[in-house]
């Protein structure tokens, strides 16, 4: 009798095993095969993209990612999008480091919920003011207005992970240093700094990534010379027909390296994108 | 000498730049909008601008009914959104976190991408699966012999359609929060638990539930501030269409700001908008703090 139960609970066991796998695995379908239905559509012509059922191996070309480069010229966005998410990263750390630092230090409670505002607070209130004042300085459709403009989303993220980081170093560290005789400027830079390496990595992949993906301030902001990739795949669709393929290879073109950039990076995204969330 | 200055005045010199560069660029427009939001202020107008006072927050909340309509949809929106990504996030994040596998970094890597990736790129992926007559969805639906749907395309499901690309995108954020919580819980209570002889579904419900609560909590709070903001998937997919049936606060301010070229009436919209996020976090940081103490 005690066998039979045994077994019967091991089989019982097996079955849940089993169907937790599947649930999983449901799970891990559901978030992926949009990508990968983009990928794969984006290597197809026109009209073989809109039959269905599909067959696989028919009406598969290159020409979708020759419009992207060739006609469209993605180089020149992508390279807009690169110095723009590469800039206003930059500059968002210069400024965004030693604030950080000195929240962390001196406990400045309400100059970081000034600067955590910003990213409460929806970016179309500050895009209309922004747009009317560069429009009378002239500097619409310039890399420094759009960079200073992307530094609204990336400043408040580079304070809200940095400061708690800061505040996990050890307090002793800054002291020793300034009882060695060193400035509170060069301990920052050579103590605290390279100690910090492992925060300032995750904020910068984190804040690059969200120059990249913006939208909302470069449709404003950038109208021709400094276009970036998501305003240049929106006027994909906005001139003639959905020319579906072409929109595809686009999308795979834009998200591809970030998605990649995020894998190999992740342990860093994770943390960045759950921080605040979990105490310690 | 300078540098001995910087060290005494270090608490004021770090955070400097940072204090100008939110002035020049946060603190000063939203002063300024205040400011326009009570003139007539239109570019494409030749009238003088005037100072008119309260009037275009009067004829917002009187005589506008999309703007109106734009506020509910935006709650509409935000609490769909919500309901779905919070209950779907904690229970998926409790599911992967069950039981012990490897490859778990593979799934934690496929639970990435959907955050990561630029949301207009997602948006026009979600436009062509969602195709009413080309589309892969409805055609899957066939097959298995569900009903299909007109998705982005009619009044009545394109919330619910944007709900669903937005909570494809934003479900796993949940997740990941969730797993981030449930790896810093203490394992006694789940101990004593045991041998109790509570079943599974009594230990979540009275054991990690409860201690993920504060977790959830901050969770749920950043998917407010961004669903209530949400744009780019909205305006790059339907524009606020069919007719305005998915023109939410932040896309009706935008047509009106950068399409009507209306400066004054938007930016009263602006104060308005500000206003309520503001004071939702607010309102949500106060009471969670004096739930706490």
């Amino acid at each position: 009798m005690a066998a039979k139960k045994t077994s019967m609970y091991r089989t019982q066991r097996r079955i849940f095993s089993v169907l937790y796998f599947v649930a999983i695995f449901i799970l891990l379908v559901i978030f992926l095969s949009p990508f990968l239905w983009m990928v794969y559509c984006s290597f197809k012509t026109p009209i073989e993209l809109s039959k269905l059922p599909v067959n696989w191996l028919k009406g598969l070309t290159m020409d979708n990612y020759q419009k992207v480069f060739v006609q469209q010229n993605f180089f020149k966005f992508i390279k807009n999008s690169v110095i723009v998410a590469a800039g206003s990263t930059f500059f968002g750390l210069l400024i965004g480091l030693p604030a950080s630092y000195s929240i962390a230090r001196h406990g400045q409670k309400k100059l970081s919920m000034l600067i955590l505002t910003s990213r409460i607070v929806p970016g179309i209130t500050f895009l209309l003011p922004l747009y009317i004042m560069f429009r009378e300085l002239k500097m619409v459709d310039t890399y420094t207005s759009l960079i200073l403009a992307h530094m609204l989303t990336g400043l408040p993220f580079i304070v809200w992970l940095m400061t708690p980081f800061f505040e996990s170093l050890p307090k002793e560290l800054g002291e020793a240093a300034v009882v060695d005789g060193a400035s509170s400027l060069r301990t920052f830079v050579s103590i605290v700094l390279p100690l910090s390496v492992p925060g300032i990595v995750t904020a910068t992949i984190l804040s690059f990534t969200f120059s990249w993906n913006n939208f909302m301030f470069s449709i404003v902001l950038a109208t021709n010379r400094t276009r970036t990739v998501p305003v240049a795949i929106y006027n994909f669709i906005s001139y003639a027909s959905i020319d579906w393929g072409g929109l595809m290879a686009a999308a795979t073109v834009i998200t591809l390296p970030i998605l990649v950039l995020a894998v190999i990076t992740q342990r860093y995204v994770i943390r960045g994108m759950t921080a605040g969330a979990v105490k310690g | 000498m300078i540098s001995r200055w910087i060290d005494r005045h270090e608490k004021h010199i770090f955070p400097l730049p940072a204090v100008i560069f939110i002035i020049l660029m946060m603190v000063f427009p939203l002063g300024y909008t205040v400011w326009n939001s009570l003139t007539n202020w239109t570019l494409t107008s030749k009238a003088p601008t005037e100072f008119i006072g309260m009037t275009n927050y009067i004829e917002l909340f009187t005589k506008d009914e999309r703007f109106i309509q734009s506020v509910w949809r935006t709650f509409y929106f935000t609490g769909g959104s919500l309901i779905i990504q919070v209950t779907l996030g904690v229970a998926s994040g409790i599911l992967i976190d069950a039981k012990k596998y490897p490859g778990k970094r593979i799934v934690n890597s496929i639970l990435l991408l959907p955050m990561m990736a630029t949301p207009v790129a997602i948006a026009m992926v979600w436009l062509l699966i969602l195709e009413p007559t080309t589309g892969v969805m409805n055609y899957l639906l066939k097959q298995v012999g569900l009903p299909i749907s007109k998705w982005l395309s009619s009044t009545s499901t394109v919330i619910p359609s944007l709900i669903l690309i937005d909570s494809w995108e934003w479900t796993p954020l949940i997740t990941l929060i969730t797993l981030a919580g449930l790896a810093t819980l203490p394992t006694d209570p789940y101990e004593s638990a045991i041998v109790d002889g509570a079943n599974t579904f009594q230990t979540i419900w009275h054991i990690t539930l409860p201690m993920l609560r504060p977790t959830i909590a901050i969770g749920a709070l950043l998917r407010f501030i961004d669903c209530f903001k949400i744009f780019d998937i909205i305006y790059s997919t339907t524009g606020g269409g069919p007719g305005y049936s998915s023109e939410t606060l932040n896309i009706y301010t935008y047509q009106n700001s950068f399409y009507y070229f209306k400066f004054g009436y938007a930016s009263s919209m602006l104060v308005i908008f500000f206003a309520i996020v503001l004071g939702t976090v607010l309102f949500v940081t106060y009471t969670r703090k004096r739930l706490e103490v």
